[in-house]
């Protein structure tokens, strides 16, 4: 790519000036959150680069910073080049050693949606890095590169959005050019990929045919894919519905009470409502799933008390409902004993205390899982005492089976069971999301350990089963 | 300007006088728009803090990002006070404007204001001023000492990802080591919206709410809330000289060297830090409405067109935090 015909088109670009983005509100509900991963030199910063660039999110003091070192370095020599991993690369020693340590977050928008980008590190020993940035993501971009094919990290890293059930999962195969924007070779890696996410159970999974250096299918449709007729990746962006909106709407109602709003004396309103205020106690929370409104039989668990929702507050606002992940303080007709910890649920839907958990792990630290240690579990607005039980299996990365294992190391995923010290509201990470995830932590010194799922029932190990049927989407997504 | 709902006296009432909702109440499902999801994610976060640690504080200078994490905490607290104190590391080196508009927002709230004075270290040697004349990275032993004497063990800050590429590596919750240092090679994970604040004695955490915001959902939300800044944001005719492409104040810490032509300009300030490092951008952007639409189609990041201290080097920031700046 030539250096200065980059700069100068992005300096006299005036299309920025009329952008559809930039004139009016912002658009409704169009936050979309995604992460990249792959192996190491499969592009992913080339292909970062060039979304941000090609959808004009690169300002021109950064593009000029980064065209500046890219020379310095001697990147790209007399044709010129950009090396646009100087774009996420942030930490001096990610520079230094040409890698990605953490997780850099980027942020742009198209006319269509506002975007949130976790640019993820590629590397094994950073995978724990990855999987922060896939927890909140609504897509995961995995790249391969064309010419490789699925990896042992490429499988990592698709157990781990497995694990994790992120909503969308985008396989970019690319260097496709290097290939000869050869149909049968992307229809190879498509194969790899189809038998992987049939090993793992994954729904449906969107493979396009790439070139970040080039460009192909990255903003635009690409003439030298003729054979392939699906989306171009930053299409398949703006079009993904946002899939945790709309379970969430279905499922049942909770609320993980972060702190009791009772603010006695200390009021900050005017001095002649201050007596209205006087006997104010409310129950502070984000919405994890579901609908709550004005008039609701709620049930508060653990405690067990029924009550009635009197009102929704919002910072002096009455709103008549609050929905997932709204903010809000509720009122209730009773006076039980609620703290934090405790989690406010539809009466029609109260969730079951469990003491015994089947969980599935992805282990982060270095010092590995000991069956029996104690350790502390948080969930939702609660943290609890705990002992890790037993481990039950672990994910072979190769063949990608459960097997059984006795205990786990950084980096594996794992089912394991834990016994907590007190019974919590948690729900099968598959029904609800925010009710069944949780964070395994060290007891002494705070770190965090594992993430943790939870899971339908004890895992045995199984044996690698034959694939069936999975289909692999290369439709639009609409 | 209106006055916001949450930083006002005339909220509405949650017992039977109840006044009717600000918004009209929604029919169907609710959509929620970006900066309902950046805002309900902030508040979630600063009410974590709030429940999990003992003693929080707010990093505050009157600057943009600082006001709106004041008025996120102010919602999220409704109907009770902001309940944490603020900070502020004074260089000496503040617009008087803004120092104006810090002092009168912690009176209008009730809430308490310390002052880590870097001219007081200065003065009594424990600091140097710098051959460069920027006071920028002498805030941090003021800031780490300020930190200890108030045993603080959450501290809130303004710094969005988007502002810098060292930012935008740091976690919403981020350790601090008993010297205030970040350690960006061995951040720990942040899983889902479960912030793990446990520290060990000594350590401390840095909280930013407003990590996912960019300068535009910032302006945004200003203008959909109705939040008063200092009026060095909006355009205004300026004594000015022209410095390294920035635009500089005329001040006693800000004089021209020769060859720099004074000229009267309209100006306005994206960012507010120290006179002595911060520029003006040429703008007619007097009001809200203008400055979101200005926001929205430069061309330059607030710090590249404003910030001569991030200029120093590709990693300024970076080297900055590792110290324990914020």
């Amino acid at each position: 790519m030539d250096t200065n015909s980059l700069l100068t088109s992005s300096l006299l670009d005036s299309s920025l000036l009329e952008s559809p983005v930039l004139e009016g509100p912002p658009p409704v509900g169009t936050l979309f959150r995604f992460a990249t991963a792959g192996s190491v030199d499969d592009g992913k910063s080339t292909l970062v680069g060039r979304l941000l660039h090609d959808s004009k999110a690169i300002l021109a003091d950064q593009l000029d910073a980064v065209t500046r070192t890219s020379i310095e370095r001697g990147f790209g020599g007399d044709t010129g080049g950009i090396d646009f991993a100087l774009l996420t690369d942030g930490l001096r020693a990610e520079r230094e050693q040409g890698i990605t340590i953490d997780v850099a977050y980027r942020y742009f928008a198209t006319g269509r949606r506002s975007f949130i980008l976790a640019d993820c590190p590629g590397h094994v020993q950073y995978t724990r890095n990855m999987v922060t940035g896939a927890t909140t993501a609504d897509a995961v971009i995995v790249l391969i590169d064309a010419r490789n094919g699925v990896l042992e990290q490429t499988r990592r890293h698709l157990s781990v959005v497995h694990l994790l059930r992120v909503p969308h999962i985008i396989i970019a195969v690319n260097k496709i050019d290097l290939l000869g924007y050869d149909e049968e070779a992307f229809d190879r890696v498509a194969a790899e990929v189809r038998v992987v996410t049939s090993e793992l159970g994954l729904g449906a999974v969107h493979v396009i045919p790439v070139s970040a250096l080039a460009g192909d299918n990255v903003v635009d449709r690409s003439d030298h894919t003729p054979w392939y007729d699906g989306p171009s990746l930053l299409e398949l962006l703006e079009t993904l519905p946002l899939i945790d909106e709309v379970e969430s709407a279905l499922e049942a109602f909770r609320l993980p009470v972060q702190l009791v709003l009772r603010p006695q004396g200390a009021v900050a309103v005017a001095p002649e409502d201050a007596d209205l205020y006087r006997d104010y106690r409310a129950y502070a929370g984000q919405v994890a799933s579901g609908t709550v409104r004005v008039g609701d039989a709620v049930t508060i668990v653990p405690g067990g008390g029924s009550t009635v929702v009197t009102g929704i507050d919002f910072a002096g606002v009455n709103l008549e409902s609050a929905v997932a992940p709204q903010s809000v303080a509720l009122r209730l007709r009773d006076d039980l004993d609620i703290a934090r910890g405790a989690v406010i649920t539809a009466s029609d839907r109260v969730p079951e205390l469990k003491k015994d958990l089947s969980v599935a792990l992805f282990w982060l630290d270095p010092r590995p899982l000991q069956v029996g240690a104690r350790v502390l579990v948080k969930s939702g607005t609660s943290t609890v005492q705990a002992i890790l039980t037993a481990v039950t299996g672990r994910r072979n990365l190769d063949t990608l089976a459960i097997e059984a294992a006795t205990g786990l190391d950084i980096n594996d995923i794992g089912h394991a069971s834990i016994r907590l010290a007190s019974a919590l509201p948690v729900e099968e990470y598959a029904v609800n999301r925010r009710a069944g995830a949780f964070l395994v932590i060290h007891p002494h010194d705070g770190a965090t350990l594992a993430a943790g799922i939870v899971i339908a029932e004890p895992a045995t190990p199984t044996t690698p089963t034959t694939p069936t049927t999975t289909h692999i989407d290369t439709e639009s997504a609409a | 300007m209106n006055s916001t709902p949450a930083l006002s006296t005339d909220a509405a009432l949650p017992t039977d006088r109840a006044v009717p909702a600000a918004q009209p109440a929604p029919v169907g499902p609710v959509r929620l728009d970006q900066l309902d999801l950046l805002e309900s994610e902030a508040i979630h976060i600063i009410r974590e803090v709030v429940a999990e640690f003992e003693r929080p504080v707010l990093l505050f200078s009157g600057g943009k990002d600082s006001v709106v994490v004041l008025h996120l905490a102010a919602k999220a607290f409704w109907p009770g006070k902001v309940p944490f104190p603020v900070l502020h590391v004074d260089t000496g080196h503040n617009f008087p404007e803004v120092l104006a508009f810090r002092d009168a927002t912690v009176e209008r709230l009730g809430i308490r204001l310390t002052v880590a004075s870097v001219q007081d270290y200065l003065d009594d040697g424990r600091l140097q001023e710098r051959a460069d004349g920027t006071r920028n990275p002498l805030q941090t032993q003021p800031l780490l000492d300020a930190i200890e004497a108030g045993r603080h063990d959450a501290v809130f800050g303004g710094a969005r990802r988007d502002e810098d590429k060292a930012r935008a590596k740091e976690r919403i919750l981020s350790l601090r080591d008993e010297f205030g240092q970040w350690d960006p090679r061995n951040q720990r994970p942040e899983l889902w919206n479960l912030y793990n604040g446990r520290h060990t004695v000594g350590q401390h955490v840095r909280a930013f709410p407003i990590s996912n915001w960019t300068e535009l959902d910032i302006w945004r939300y200003i203008e959909r809330e109705g939040i008063e800044l200092p009026s060095l944001y909006y355009a205004h005719e300026r004594e000015v000289y022209q410095r390294d492409g920035m635009w500089r104040s005329v001040g006693p810490v800000s004089a021209p060297r020769p060859g720099e032509q004074v000229e009267s300009r309209t100006v306005r300030y994206r960012t507010v830090g120290d006179m002595s490092c911060t520029g003006a951008v040429e703008s007619d952007a007097a009001s809200v409405h203008a400055v979101v639409r200005e926001v929205a189609q430069s061309t330059l990041t607030e710090r590249g067109a404003t910030r001569a201290d991030d200029r120093i080097s590709e990693a300024a920031m970076e080297d900055r935090k590792k110290d324990g700046y914020f």
